[in-house]
């Protein structure tokens, strides 16, 4: 028999506490606002529940005692007896913390054991409260529950080959048992309880049908019973008692076979067939429901990692082929060669989908923040998410949490005024703060809005001087959208007193850093009185993108093609000098002009010409030039990393393997100058 | 990684297997364990920005390794490149890097005897890079932690 790695299930465990935990949090939100919302009140209850059954499933007891007092309080309030008021909430919500952190200490490896006499304290003291309504409750639902049908047990039909296997037992003097294993049907993780019972029965004997199918009982696809064929010399006290130890499980039915029963000849079914019809209905409605979840699959990131490599590869070469078929002018390499092209597109774009996951997990933990946070800080908001369902690729979604927590943080802490002295400016006490996410193009836009105070320029300004980040005559050319990017400049922070909450020494600045870093742009508006909005653009995916590739001298750099916003070709006398800088006039704006040999301190110097090729791009909403020998072309690139002991490299993202299986490096151009 | 280098000593009695190379005119070795290929002279990107002795990049069959220069690093004297140079590729834990020699002598057996603790300085070698140096038949084969040169003092 195929035996099952526990270890292979706490990931399952892991996967599935999380997506429970974000579940109850939401719900738990939505309570605590409208504490008579019957349907949050079910999802909290059968989060906790399915907690409980996974957690006590695992052996991580603590975890389970918990939730199972949680259970008891929330059982209350579904019955009535208990009403949802701020103690009830407030003490969810610590059990809500404490679960998380359990479920963190259990993901760090140990066994998330802590103790909660003290909220279970508190649980108790609630449900105590209504203990004797509770008892009145509590038997009417048992009553309830006793009325529901007992699901029929899945057959097991002997078949010609177990009938040569069990005759073999009976000449060896082994026993053989037809057993009904019955399980909870509020069991969480019914593939880890039939792994059990397998383990408790082996131990002592074998198994040699299993009915569904011993794959089935691994991977959880039966009702709540399944039947199995067990060869032992133990008795049939000793296998029932191995067996009903086991929490959540049952033996239903449990038949010794004897020679009589084979001489009825084979494929007898050992059911009553009255049944058959019945769960013929069952297979049938159990068809739909494996449908329903056979949309998802859990995969390793990985394993998706590595597709996108290979894709990426494919990518490349699929260059290097059209490159040949251009040379060769051969028709029918050319039509191969586009159909190649087209299919590695869409299989490109497919890869890219299986990567997206909705913005929805990072956003889901935002609500609770917001809520503490406003309460620490006294202040009313409603707090107001959309677009939860836009996509980003993996890679984007793990690093825009922080940035975002930042601004969330900001807009409550700086923008939102105190209720007090909203209403004195004739606002509604309530303040607003607005998340969204949507998709524009190759782009996804998240946007952080408040209709608190605003930036206040002067302040600003005045703060920017006084810190020597700009001269007072530059404070006084500049126009609002560049005192609003003042903001995001290293060592700024307009906060009059640093509280804990935010401006704790980091800034928008390191927002700022982070988003470029990611391929990213952010960027504020803002109007004094009515609010601000800060606005991140992210990029779908970091994986394969358009570039322009460059030589200077014998190398050749690559530089991406979101960052660039036109080449063009200048003379020698074009160039001026700027307060020891060189700066070029391209359409009635001054740039700033950088020589890419020298930044990157390439040997050699370039070949004296009469023409000089220059590449403007874009950092932030800031123009330079870059001179490079001359211009390669346009390409698609696979990014590849150049690894942990050349990380962190300014000015440098990664690089490619070219279709000539050269290396060339990808300029990253927020850290270039 | 010690802790492999050790139960592989232990294993094959005392005796450590290594790959024997000259930079310059010394003889080093590395442990057989570390070393994943050694392979000929590749065309190498230049990485701009870095210490000296990074050589730059090179692709091993579509991956990316950084390439080191130890004649740098140990401040000898780079000879001529040669039809002898070559380049060897380590697999470290999870990370690859490689590193320029002038010629691969052999594999050798040592007998762990034969090689002498040092906190001796050879050239501009720190001492803690060397695990120790062993003499055999007039030879002198100066064994190298190329763990600690290559991650410890590169991952910061």
């Amino acid at each position: 028999m195929t035996t099952i790695d526990m270890s292979q299930y706490l990931d399952v465990f892991l996967e599935e506490s999380r997506e429970h935990l974000s579940n109850l949090n939401q719900c738990l939100l939505i309570l605590e606002q409208q504490p008579h919302n019957a349907a949050a009140l079910n999802e909290i209850f059968r989060a906790a529940h399915t907690l409980k059954g996974m957690s006590s499933t695992m052996g991580f007891e603590d975890l389970a005692d918990l939730t199972h007092h949680m259970e008891d309080v929330l059982s209350g309030v579904k019955e009535q007896v208990l009403q949802v008021d701020s103690q009830v909430t407030d003490v969810l919500f610590k059990c809500f913390d404490r679960i998380q952190l359990m479920v963190e200490g259990i993901e760090e490896g140990h066994m998330g054991r802590h103790d909660n006499s003290d909220l279970v304290e508190v649980l108790e003291a609630i449900k105590d409260g209504s203990r004797e309504l509770a008892a009145v409750a509590e038997t009417a639902a048992k009553f309830s529950q006793t009325e529901e049908q007992p699901e029929p047990p899945a057959a097991l039909e002997i078949n010609g080959y177990d009938q040569v296997v069990i005759e073999e037992a009976f000449k060896r003097g082994f026993k053989v048992l037809l057993l009904e294993v019955e399980i909870d049907p509020d069991c969480a993780m019914k593939s880890v309880r039939s792994f059990m019972v397998f383990k408790a029965l082996e131990t002592e004997g074998e198994i040699t049908k299993a009915v569904p199918p011993v794959q089935d009982l691994e991977e959880g696809k039966f009702d709540s019973s399944f039947s199995l064929l067990l060869i032992s010399q133990m008795d049939n006290e000793e296998v029932l008692r191995r067996v009903n130890g086991i929490s959540e499980v049952r033996v239903s039915s449990l038949k010794e076979i004897t020679r009589l029963d084979l001489e009825t000849g084979p494929a007898v079914p050992l059911e009553e067939a009255e049944t058959s019809p019945d769960s013929e209905v069952r297979a049938q409605d159990n068809g739909q429901r494996t449908q329903k979840f056979k949309q998802k699959v859990r995969v390793d990131i990985e394993k998706l990692d590595e597709m996108m490599n290979l894709v990426g590869e494919l990518v490349m070469h699929k260059g290097r082929l059209e490159q040949i078929g251009l040379i060769s002018k051969n028709n029918e390499l050319e039509d191969t060669v586009e159909q190649v092209d087209r299919i590695t597109t869409e299989l490109q774009s497919v890869v890219m989908k299986v990567r997206m996951v909705p913005i929805e997990q990072v956003f889901n933990r935002f609500p609770r923040m917001v809520r503490d946070l406003a309460k620490e800080l006294g202040k009313e908001i409603d707090f107001i998410v959309e677009g939860q369902e836009t996509e980003l690729d993996r890679t984007v979604i793990d690093e825009i949490g922080d940035p975002l927590i930042h601004l969330l943080r900001n807009a409550l802490d700086h923008g939102l005024e105190l209720p007090a002295e909203r209403r004195q400016k004739g606002k509604l006490a309530r303040g607003t703060v607005k998340l969204m996410a949507r998709h524009e193009g190759n782009n996804v836009f998240i946007e952080v809005e408040d209709d608190g105070r605003g930036i206040d320029l002067e302040r600003v300004l005045e703060k920017a001087v006084k810190k020597e980040l700009i001269s007072s005559r530059e404070a006084e050319m500049m126009t609002p959208e560049e005192a609003f990017r003042l903001v995001f400049t290293p060592g700024f922070s307009t906060a009059a007193e640093i509280t804990d909450v935010s401006g704790r020494g980091v800034g928008l600045d390191v927002v700022k850093a982070k988003m470029e870093g990611i391929g990213g742009e952010i960027s504020v508006v803002s109007k004094p009185g009515q609010g601000t909005c800060f606005t991140i653009k992210l990029p779908l995916t970091l994986a394969i993108i358009q570039a322009l590739t460059v030589s200077l001298g014998e190398e050749i750099y690559a530089i991406p093609l979101s960052n660039v916003d036109e080449t063009t070709m200048i003379s020698e006398q074009d160039i001026k000098m700027v307060q020891n800088q060189e700066v070029i006039l391209i359409r009635g704006r001054v740039l700033p002009l950088y020589r890419l040999r020298r930044l990157l301190d390439v040997p050699g110097d370039s070949a004296a010409g009469e023409s000089i090729y220059v590449v403007v791009v874009r950092k932030a909403d800031r123009q330079v030039g870059l001179v490079v020998d001359a211009l390669i072309g346009q390409h698609e690139i696979v990014i590849k990393s150049l690894g942990r002991l050349l990380a962190g490299i300014p000015g440098l993202a990664g690089a490619i393997v070219a279709g000539d299986g050269n290396v060339h490096l990808i300029l990253d151009i927020a850290s270039l100058f | 990684m010690q802790v492999i280098n050790q139960a592989v000593e232990n294993a094959v009695e005392e005796e450590r297997q290594v790959v024997a190379f000259q930079l310059g005119a010394e003889e080093y070795a590395v442990d057989i364990i570390n070393v994943q290929e050694i392979i000929k002279l590749q065309k190498v990107t230049r990485i701009p920005r870095t210490e000296p002795w990074v050589e730059g990049v090179i692709n091993l069959r579509g991956n990316i390794i950084p390439l080191f220069n130890l004649h740098t690093k140990f401040k000898l004297s780079a000879p001529d490149s040669t039809d002898e140079q070559r380049i060897i590729v380590f697999q470290l834990d999870d990370i690859k890097a490689a590193v320029i020699v002038d010629k691969v002598s052999e594999v050798l057996h040592l007998n762990c005897q034969e090689i002498e603790a040092t906190d001796r300085v050879y050239e501009g070698i720190n001492a803690e890079h060397i695990i120790g140096i062993a003499k055999l038949e007039g030879r002198i084969l100066i064994l190298l932690n190329i763990y600690k040169i290559l991650i410890n003092d590169n991952i910061r």
